[in-house]
């Protein structure tokens, strides 16, 4: 299939939902059925190309990118269309496709209230063609497009679909509606982060001679010393803002907690499974091989806000009383390892840092889906009102002990090796960084493990383990559907691939971030 | 050729309409009044068009224009004023305040 | 006595092991296997999953046993793997590796496992979660297994937590009960404590080296790598503390009681031959890095003093407790404690050895302990008594295993107590200094705390009279021939290395690539086993002593506690008095109560502490510095903005003409400006 590799392929994975959404929203808005299958389809077509994609990938090449395209679009900015995968991209883009598709495949009759499937549909599969589009591209104007658009379907979801519970915050006078005070705090928080990305990226723009948006030019003059100085400087903390806020790392994490508990499950899946990985894979795809001057004076700094994200989020966590809420807050430590391996800045750190976030993807999203399923059956999301879900729920129980064993760093299961090979590039980071700094990092970040491992413990034993609280006994209890289990097992199942064998993302990252490190830092 | 008198002719009307748009309450009447200041600016642009000598008689060709939309915007103002009529039945621009917040 | 610096003919005689060895990848696989075999189809099967655990545990016991002999008559050392990815310059694999070390415990995993998985067959009878009982067991021993035959230390670390998982499965087993749960928490906290110093060690070794396979990291101990000298002690100290955490010691010793939690077969497994031996595996399989000059050297005197403190205070708790599970406990921290004293004194061949006989009587005397509590339905020594003649075989097969235990001629327990006292007794005079010699004295009184504490748990539970309530009979025959088939092994285990004419033990070990420089003896040193024979004797002399005493009053008899003042001329036997009362008492009265009190308040209080404290800094992390602090302030910008639009919302009047006027002024004023600046 020649065609498939001249970026036809790629372009196909990106706008078939896209596709698939304007064919939903063409369709009456009775004929659920119509628009369900017609969602599925789109996604699984997607899903499929990106497989077949991952088996005509060169993996010998992963650091070439490939089955791509590069076409004129805005001439007068010189801007292009310029698409392809390499080995960093790949894991994420079949990361991606995968998630849209469980999501559909859970929500078929999990409609989070008002209802609608029509609009919610519409809604994810605009969110896919965001997130695929946005590990494909390869211009800085397509990226921040694809960028953006994520943000507007993510907005909708929340507002629209979330939690409907008022809550009184500290420097408001008046209640609000969870769902819109989360949903505008987190359009405004990640607005605010692109706003300065765009910022960087035209600074880079009219910086660069000839003026291109072309990452791979772009990294080639930074390797020359184009965007040396204070110049670069700025541009490297505008980006930062922009990925920053998005991974998000400490402080700017607040909206994460607040868009995850309002949102719908899927909604939620998709914001921990995908969207927080844009941010980092933004640091590793654009800020470390344009800016690599930048990138090791603040690799420490980085490293510093990272661990903190470790020790922060799960302190947090163990603070929590509502479950999503604490897994919300668990994203925040796990993306702090993702972090802590970027800041590194060697290959055994950003290969921990892929796989850390395909691992939190699959592991989180998982996650957040058997949250969500339990708050549908129980409506309460309080972990002290919850407990003995083992007995009530053997499957649901036991897929969520399973679950939060993957979340703490179990090794065989997917989660380990993006938490150890981080704090093992921590002991060794790039020549020239502190090592007092990065080794401190290292064992600061071990024990994060500890707590990591506490707080789910704990959940566990809330919500899990014990005897059933007597309201909950005279219910009756209806275990994990058929849909459910559709859309769960595959998670289950690729955790434990990737757990057992790490070389399914190793084997397409490693060239890749090898040869990055390589041109960038020369190390 | 003195543009003083054109454009004295010009600056009173267009006074006129800023009046008429200020102070007349019925909206026919505020729509009639922002034609005047319409015409006002007409007469300017014919005036320095043909002061100037422009080889592209741009000015009358511009004052065209400005007649084209201006009747379009009548157009279109008449028929708002009308379905504001049919629902309020008044035209009286006091007691429109549909922008408001 | 002659001791013997080195091994020196270790290398030259190795075999690879033909297709025993390099099929010998099944010993983790198989098990692991029939895991999911229990977990998915267990239910539907006659036995309910049962013989699926037992046929892994078969197929392990063959095995290792098969490699054993192999071993005995030629010397094995196979390694085989397998890629599973490569990261920059790191090759991550999964392997199996066949010695003299990792056969004897596919072989000690593989027997035990088989006598207590035979066991808990009757034991877990009716359980409400029989098969994902059979599950998890069967992945205990699976993880174990993975971390035995790991060749390297990414594999061990996978195994090692694997491991720990397993236990909080088990631990927790009744999790309806909220104490167990609590228990299975800390047991795997503890562990994961101690685990931050295991990823610490293996990543400083590991990134020092540039591989993290045992036999790169060896060589480049043998070949005196300088780089990995700079950083061996931290490494070697971290690796350390990561085994003091599976294996036990002071003060991470806390989870094990508490481990108890579970059901007895898992108590016997986890004592005997998985989970807690690790810790001194670990430090067997790097035992080069502590051993050669110039790296880890100094880690040593720590091992020696941290496994001397282990072996004596939790030897004196164990002779205050109720709980027959609990001594059993106790003894089992104490004679780890052992173990890695031994290893401390650069014994590599006794600390294994130790490990090796105490597996087959832990078992045993653990699977017993279970045998008597499925009888009398309590944990209790002071529900049991009188039980000799109720359950004859049960009693028959403790005392053996409590004979072991407490080291009396010629059980297995005597041979191996002997050569770790011997070793140190080297030790001190090369090397060891007086760490090395203060530690002999507690070793030695150790022996005398545990044949004493022995004596007493077996007078209270099988002498005497009745005290429960249920009415006792020996257990059926599928519990009791595993204790008798571990009965034999524990009075015969010790036969495998008598020094000097029997040193089978010592050679299946030396079957490894590398020099492992330890030193052990050639021949008995007949003072030091006489007198580790007497103060065994004396110990159990002493806990006749005081059986008979008490036996008078039912209060004493039930608790086995002397009143601290009791009067000394209304005793009879004055000379027992004093002994009793100078020695006994303290020992057993206020320093073991101190001791326990320490445990229970100082320890636990920390780890308590530690709890409470970070649940502490949550809340001020969440609610302080989260909720009012960062959050406050985008909250406060978000409100002062919208505040600002409402104050200029008034201006929005709706005013069409309004709107005009301002848009005239505004041009007009544009305009003056405009003639004003040009």
């Amino acid at each position: 299939m020649d065609w498939f590799e001249t970026g036809w392929g790629l372009s196909l994975i990106v706008f078939l939902p896209m596709a698939g959404a304007a064919l939903v929203l063409l369709m009456p808005r009775k004929q659920e059925r119509a628009a369900k299958f017609t969602a599925l389809a789109f996604a699984f077509a997607s899903f499929a190309g990106s497989v077949y994609a991952a088996f005509t990938f060169e993996l010998g090449s992963s650091s070439q990118f490939q089955l791509g395209t590069d076409l004129s679009w805005i001439s007068a900015i010189g801007s292009r269309f310029h698409i392809g995968i390499d080995g960093i991209s790949l894991p994420l883009l079949v990361l991606s496709t995968l998630m849209t598709l469980l999501c559909i495949i859970y929500s078929w009759n999990h409609w989070p209230e008002p209802h609608n499937p029509k609009a919610f549909l519409v809604l994810m599969l605009i969110l896919a063609t965001g997130m695929n589009g946005t590990f494909v591209a390869l211009d800085l104007v397509l990226f921040f497009i694809f960028f953006e658009l994520v943000l507007l379907p993510m907005y909708f979801m929340i507002g629209i679909w979330g939690d409907r519970t008022k809550i009184r915050l500290p420097g408001f006078k008046k209640e609000v509606e969870t769902r819109l005070y989360a949903s505008i705090k987190f359009f405004l928080f990640t607005l605010f982060g692109s706003a300065f990305m765009l910022l960087g990226f035209l600074a880079l723009y009219f910086k660069s001679d000839p003026h291109t948006f072309d990452m791979i030019a772009l990294a080639e003059a930074g390797r020359a010393g184009a965007f040396a100085g204070a110049f670069g400087g700025w541009v490297f903390a505008a980006l930062f803002l922009g990925f920053a806020v998005k991974v998000p790392m400490w402080p700017l994490h607040t909206w994460l907690p607040d868009a995850h508990t309002a949102a719908p499950t899927v909604g939620s899946v998709l914001l921990a499974a995908i969207l927080l990985k844009l941010g980092s894979y933004g640091f590793i795809r654009i800020s470390l091989p344009i800016l690599p001057e930048q990138a090791q004076q603040w690799a420490p700094a980085i490293a510093i806000l990272a661990v903190i994200a470790i020790i922060y989020g799960s302190l947090a966590c163990l603070a929590q009383t509502d479950m999503k809420r604490l897994i919300a807050f668990s994203s925040v430590g796990h993306m702090g390892f993702v972090m802590l391996g970027i800041a590194t800045l060697t290959d055994v750190g950003i290969n921990a840092a892929v796989i850390g976030m395909v691992a939190h993807g699959l592991i989180t999203g998982l996650l957040f889906f058997l949250a969500g399923s339990m708050q549908h059956r129980y409506h309460t999301r309080e972990m002290s009102r919850l407990g003995g879900n083992m007995k009530l729920m053997p499957v649901l129980g036991g897929l969520l002990g399973f679950t939060a064993m993957a979340s703490l760093g179990l090794p065989g299961l997917a989660g380990f090796w993006g938490e150890f090979m981080a704090l093992l590039g921590a002991f060794n980071p790039l020549d020239g960084l502190s090592l007092t700094v990065f080794r401190t990092a290292m064992v600061i970040g071990a024990i994060g493990t500890v707590l990591t491992a506490g707080y789910l413990l704990w959940m566990l034993q809330k919500v899990n383990l014990g005897e059933p609280k007597e309201e909950w006994t005279s219910k009756q209890w209806h275990d994990a559907d058929r849909f459910e289990l559709a859309a769960w097992i595959p998670l289950v199942i690729a955790i434990f691939a990737v757990g057992v064998f790490p070389k399914i993302i190793f084997g397409a990252t490693d060239g890749a971030v090898v040869e990055l490190i390589r041109s960038a830092f020369g190390g | 050729m003195i543009v003083n008198q054109f454009l004295v002719l010009a600056a009173l009307l267009f006074s006129i309409g800023i009046y008429g748009v200020l102070v007349r309450r019925n909206a026919v009447l505020v729509l009639l009044s922002i034609e005047l200041m319409l015409t006002a600016v007409n007469i300017n642009l014919v005036a320095f068009g043909q002061y100037l000598q422009d080889a592209l008689v741009s000015g009358q060709v511009f004052a065209l224009f400005v007649i084209t939309v201006a009747a379009a915007e009548v157009g279109i103002g008449l028929a708002i004023v009308i379905l504001i009529f049919r629902n309020r039945s008044s035209a009286n621009v006091d007691e429109l305040d549909l922008l408001k917040w | 006595m002659v001791m013997l610096a080195a091994y020196s003919e270790g290398a030259a005689h190795l075999t690879d092991g033909g297709l025993l060895a390099q099929w010998a990848w099944l010993i983790p696989v198989v098990p692991l296997v029939l895991m999911f075999g229990i977990v998915f189809f267990g239910k539907r099967l006659p036995m309910k999953g049962w013989e699926l655990a037992e046929a892994a545990m078969l197929f392990v016991a063959v095995y290792g046993v098969a490699l054993l002999v192999m071993n005995a008559s030629d010397g094995i050392s196979y390694e085989g793997s397998v890629e599973i990815a490569r990261i920059g310059s790191f090759t991550l694999e999964w392997g199996w590796v066949v010695d003299g070390l990792s056969i004897m415990m596919y072989a000690v995993v593989g027997v035990v496992g088989l006598a207590v998985f035979t066991y808990a067959k009757g034991y877990m009878k009716g359980d409400v979660r029989y098969t994902w009982f059979f599950a998890a067991f069967t992945m205990f021993a699976g993880a174990m297994l993975v971390l035995v035959s790991a060749p390297n230390l990414i594999q061990l670390v996978v195994g090692w937590e694997l491991v720990g998982l397993a236990s909080y499965l088990l631990i927790a087993h009744y999790w309806e009960d909220h104490a167990n749960v609590v228990a299975g928490n800390k047991a795997f906290l503890v562990n994961k404590i101690a685990d931050v110093g295991l990823f610490i060690g293996v990543i400083i070794i590991g990134v020092t080296v540039g591989s993290f396979r045992f036999s790169d990291i060896l060589e480049a101990i043998a070949d005196g790598d300088s780089a990995l000298q700079q950083v061996a002690f931290w490494g070697g100290l971290a690796l350390f503390i990561g085994a003091m955490g599976k294996s036990a010691q002071f003060p991470f010793h806390v989870w094990l009681p508490d481990a108890m939690a579970g059901p007895t077969p898992v108590s016997s497994l986890m004592h005997a031959a998985t989970m807690v031996t690790a810790g001194v595996y670990l430090v067997g399989r790097m035992f080069p890095l502590f051993q050669t000059d110039g790296f880890a050297v100094d880690v040593k005197a720590i091992m020696m003093v941290v496994g001397a403190l282990t072996l004596f205070l939790t030897g004196l708790i164990a002779l205050v407790q109720d709980d027959i599970k609990k001594v059993l406990a106790y003894s089992t921290l104490s004679q780890l404690g052992y173990m890695v004293t031994a290893m401390g004194a650069g014994a590599y061949t006794a600390g294994l050895f130790h490990l090796f006989t105490h597996a087959f009587f832990k078992g045993l005397l653990f699977l017993c302990a279970g045998s008597v509590i499925h009888a009398v339905h309590s944990n209790n020594m002071s529900d049991m008594g009188g039980l000799r003649k109720a359950m004859p075989w049960t009693y028959r097969t403790f005392l053996i295993g409590s004979l072991a235990l407490a080291g009396i001629f010629p059980l297995a327990g005597f041979w191996s107590k002997d050569e770790i006292l011997a070793s140190i007794s080297y030790d001190s005079g090369h090397g060891g200094g007086t760490i090395a010699t203060v530690v002999l004295g507690v070793a030695i009184a150790g022996a005398f705390i545990t044949a004493f504490y022995m004596a007493r748990a077996v007078y209270l539970t099988f002498f005497g009279e009745y005290k429960g309530h249920a009415h006792p009979h020996e257990s059926p025959k599928v519990m009791t021939y595993p204790l008798i088939g571990l009965g034999v092994l524990s009075a015969v285990a010790g036969f495998a290395n008598i020094p000097g004419i029997f040193t089978g033990f010592t050679q299946w070990l030396a079957a490894r690539p590398q020099v492992m420089g330890d030193h052990h003896a050639e021949s008995i040193d007949f003072v030091l086993a006489g007198i580790g024979l007497a103060v065994a004797l004396l110990g159990i002399a002493a806990g006749t002593r005081l059986w008979k005493r008490d036996a008078a009053t039912q209060q004493a008899r039930d608790t086995f506690r002397i009143p601290v003042l009791y009067p000394v001329l209304a005793n009879k036997y004055y000379l027992d008095d004093l002994y009793a009362k100078a020695v006994v008492d303290p020992i057993k009265g206020p320093i073991a109560r101190f001791t326990n009190w320490t445990n229970t308040y100082v320890i636990d209080g920390v780890v308590n502490a530690f709890g409470a404290v970070s649940v502490f800094l949550s809340r001020i992390v969440y609610q302080g510095v989260d909720q009012r602090g960062i959050d406050l302030a985008f909250n406060a910008a978000a409100s002062a903005t919208g505040e600002a639009g409402d104050a200029v919302r008034y201006t929005t009047s709706g005013r069409i003409q309004q709107y005009a006027g301002g848009l005239f002024v505004g041009a007009v004023l544009l305009v003056v400006g405009f003639l004003i600046f040009t």
